[in-house]
């Protein structure tokens, strides 16, 4: 995993060059085949439809760089951080270097999607290398123009000198550049040389944002766009039996109701009159399949639990053996419920489908996927489809999945015109893809002061933790180890929610270590670090974690956090967690507040290797905690008869101002290759938190939310 | 349907529309102001925050209709030649992740500056409660609006 200097490469990293009609030079590359053979996919990668990058930059002939991004933006901040790497290797100052959201083109990007904070990750390499390929064709080109060798030339800031002290800036000759053989063997910089990366680059959208500037897929139109708004069964289960429009067809503005499927779409002159055409359609839902209960899903997970017939995920050792020859005996039960992903721009996608041509606009986390399904759904040509992606109020992963957009579709492929559906929250959080309801049964030994054995059970609905997950800690770190999943098929729909399976597994195997501490009467941190010292780096290469990075970024939480010298009043709680190649150790301070936990700081320390953008890395980071912090406390979604029981926020609570902790972020300083950190800060955010409050109170805590358990209890945590 | 002049950032407007129409979708849909953002239509998350006569408010809870006597100001006319201290702040500190409840939080922040311009940690907390940022860039908020106070001071 160490950098090198010299990465040598081939041309097939680079997947065109060419000089433009308008002047410049134009390169493209290819983030996947640049990866180094070490680096892997991110393990669900046929669900995430996640596969290779390609991105193209342009270098103006007045040297000015644009990069064209494929990668969606969803808040992540890939749009400042990766032009940020070309950057840095090209040699240009920031300030001439803009982004542009890449359009879907199958021909050129094989792949585009955001998710699994692997942008970064897989980006590192094929950014730099084209940076610096860039480079040295502009070098070669100045080289050749003076009629002198090119290695006696150098370049920096966009400008190329000789020995004579002659100087050409890259303007001067990226149209002769773009007529060169792509060089090979490029030297990359050592990162003491870098100017850009490492140093706070703010959003490359900021001055937009802030001024209004439409940005996102709900700010965009069109000259006779109609909007919708689309009646989809309220309850999970349901089908339409019979509806009456005429109610909705009187409201000003409405144009046109239309059923597909089991959905009814009111195409109006705005989204109001959409949204009130919609809400006088009279349907009569009639019941197609099992109208699902949270309580029935409880039963049924636990009878999985139970069950003794699971898909074993990874075994090491014996545990039975293990467990029968204990001192001691520790089990605990884990659950937590469904969760929307409430992204704060609803789900929303234009379309507008003519005998020529498919065009789609919005906000999608796999534009490729979507515009393949939106095909084969209104049997078009993959090549008809023009897809543009907007910015995206957040994604959290329910962007993932394109049902809004292919609805845009499918409605304006029957109504013949151009198309807007919009979801109100209510439809947003109602036709939801949610986090899916989840168990953990989780069961140690104990012999002679040490855990000998560990045996992790998942029942979870509809799908069970991707691959790698049984490789993570604390895999490796006790002989006897066991993972075994099993699900059960609901027709509530689910899918990828932030840090998917480890969102929650974090929160259950951190608090349960924190039982064996209080067990084998160790130091919470201790307890980790001795687990830790049992797992020699790359001896088993199953194992996803790296045992000495882990124990460099607890040591630094620790330390920053002043764990076990807290001041009065302040009760810490420690969690510390690997996922998305990132390793993550955090400390929570809380007090107690008319005998409620109040939770006052996070200390979190990160090893994500190089940190390309700090104030964008420590935003991730904050927003990461703040949200695991929250979802943990108050994140409530349950069903009744196959319904959603909120669908808004007047009733389901997302963390506020007042509830929010400081967070301050460290991180380790190496000289690694960067990975990702849209997702790592999350997972260790609920455990670390239920430990603060078990060191506050004693309760032990093993349901999420957090809030809800608590006032359960009656407890007067005071007390 | 109905005529209604309204004055939005300082220029009258004629619109026509259905009297219960809230102001947001009048912003969006009738005027091309997308800047107000929409994300709960029940006045819960504050991503559609205007002013209306310099106080804010939730403009997807209020009907256009009643505001033909009111002085309307939405994002896009909080700064004309150059950022308002506001919009300085939230880009000094980098504020935004996705971006898009941020002009409802920057026209909180605006509002309640104007009422409370010393405001200790305390009082922006109180005053930015109202505002849902699923991203989570809170601890940025709290200090963009603490140093937007100090640059107005």
């Amino acid at each position: 995993m160490k950098n090198q200097d010299k990465i040598t490469f081939s041309r097939r990293n680079f997947i065109r060059t060419s000089a433009l009609a308008s002047g410049g030079l134009l390169i493209g590359f290819n983030f996947f085949t640049a990866c180094k053979e070490t680096a892997q996919p991110p393990v669900d990668i046929t669900k995430l439809n996640f596969n290779d990058f390609n991105a193209f930059i342009k270098i103006a002939d007045n040297g000015y760089v644009t990069i064209f991004s494929p990668n969606p933006e969803i808040g992540q901040g890939v749009k400042t951080s990766m032009p940020m790497i070309i950057a840095e290797e090209l040699d240009v100052p920031w300030e001439h270097v803009s982004v542009a959201q890449g359009i879907l083109d199958t021909n050129n990007y094989t792949r585009q999607v955001a998710g699994g904070s692997q942008s970064i990750r897989f980006g590192w390499d094929a950014l730099r290398q084209t940076g610096a390929t860039s480079k040295q064709m502009l070098i070669n080109a100045a080289a050749a123009k003076w009629n002198v060798d090119a290695s006696t030339c150098n370049a920096s800031n966009g400008i190329i000198k000789n020995a004579n002290g002659d100087e050409l800036g890259y303007g001067d000759v990226v149209n002769d550049a773009a007529k060169l053989e792509i060089p090979e063997n490029i030297t990359l910089k050592s990162p003491k040389d870098y100017n850009i990366i490492g140093k706070d680059a703010i959003n490359v959208d900021m001055e937009h944002i802030i001024t209004g500037k439409p940005l996102f897929g709900l700010d965009y139109k069109t000259e006779g766009m109609t909007y919708v708004s689309v009646a989809r069964p309220p309850a999970f289960g349901q089908k339409i039996n019979s509806y009456d429009a005429t109610a909705a067809k009187s409201v000003n503005g409405v144009s046109e109701v239309v059923q597909f499927g089991d959905k009814i779409a009111v195409l109006a002159s705005s989204t109001w009159a959409a949204m009130k055409g919609k809400k006088a359609l009279k349907i009569d839902w009639a019941k197609d399949s099992t109208l699902e209960n949270t309580s029935d899903h409880n039963k049924e997970l636990n009878k999985i639990l139970d069950s003794n017939s699971l898909d074993v995920r990874r075994e090491d050792g014996n545990v039975k053996k293990a467990f029968a020859q204990a001192d001691k005996l520790i089990e605990r039960t884990y659950e937590s419920p469904f969760l929307p992903h409430n992204c704060m721009e609803p789900m929303n996608f234009y379309a507008n489908v003519t005998t020529d041509k498919v065009h789609l606009v919005g906000p999608i986390q796999t534009p490729a996927g979507t515009a393949r399904r939106i095909a084969n759904l209104i049997d078009r040509n993959e090549e008809d489809i023009h897809l543009e992606m907007t910015r995206m109020g957040g994604g959290f992963g329910r962007r993932l999945y394109g049902d809004f957009a292919l609805e845009a579709a499918e409605i304006s492929n029957i109504t013949k015109q151009p198309v807007k559906v919009v979801f109100s929250r209510e439809d947003d959080m109602a036709a939801g893809i949610y986090r899916p309801a989840i168990k953990y049964r989780i069961k140690a030994s104990i012999k002679d002061g040490k855990v000998t054995g560990y045996h992790l059970k998942e029942a979870a609905i509809n799908s069970n933790m991707y691959g790698l997950i049984p490789n993570f800690f604390p895999a490796g770190a006790i002989e006897n180890y066991k993972v075994e999943t099993g699900n059960y098929r609901s027709n509530i729909t689910t899918g990828a929610w932030r840090a998917p399976y480890t969102n929650f597994l974090a929160f259950a195997e951190q608090s349960f270590f924190d039982e064996l501490a209080e067990e084998l009467n160790v130091d919470a941190v201790q307890l980790r670090l001795d687990l830790l010292s049992n797992v020699e780096d790359g001896k088993d290469p199953s194992i996803e974690y790296s045992a000495k990075r882990m124990i460099d970024t607890i040591k630094l939480a620790a330390k920053k956090s002043n764990w076990g010298n807290s001041s009065s009043g302040i009760y810490q709680g420690f969690a510390a967690y690997y996922s998305h190649n990132t390793h993550v150790a955090e400390v929570v301070d809380i007090s107690l507040e008319n005998g409620k936990p109040k939770v006052e700081k996070v200390t979190v320390a990160v090893d994500c290797g190089i940190v390309v953008n700090p104030t964008g890395a420590k935003n991730q980071i904050e927003g990461g905690v703040i949200d695991g912090i929250g979802h943990a406390m108050y994140g409530d979604f349950s069903f009744e008869n196959g319904k959603p029981q909120d669908v808004n926020f007047n009733t389901y609570r997302l963390i506020r101002m007042k509830e929010t902790p400081i967070v301050e972020t460290y991180f380790v300083e190496n000289e690694l290759s960067p990975t990702g950190l849209g997702e790592p800060g999350l997972p260790p955010a609920g455990g670390a938190l239920a430990n603060a409050i078990k060191a506050a109170t004693g309760q032990i805590l093993t349901k999420q939310p957090f809030i809800k358990e608590l006032n359960s209890r009656k407890t007067d945590l005071s007390a | 349907m109905a005529s209604y002049n309204l004055k939005v950032n300082g220029k009258e407007k004629t619109v026509n529309i259905d009297d219960d129409t809230p102001l947001l979708w009048v912003l969006r849909d009738e005027l091309d102001l997308v800047g107000t953002k929409y994300g709960c239509g029940i006045g819960q998350c504050g991503a559609c925050t205007v002013h209306v006569d310099g106080v804010a408010m939730r403009s997807c809870s209020v009907p256009a209709s009643s505001l033909t006597d009111s002085e309307i100001t939405t994002i896009e006319g909080l700064s004309t030649e150059k950022l308002s201290p506001v919009q300085e702040a939230w880009k000094e500190l980098d504020v935004p992740q996705c971006g898009y409840c941020q002009a409802g939080q920057i026209m909180t922040a605006t509002s309640f500056l104007k009422q409370n311009p010393n405001p200790d940690n305390q009082d922006i907390r109180n005053a930015m409660h109202g505002n849902i940022c699923r991203c989570a860039s809170y601890n940025r908020i709290e200090k963009a609006v603490a140093l937007a106070a100090k640059k107005m001071s």
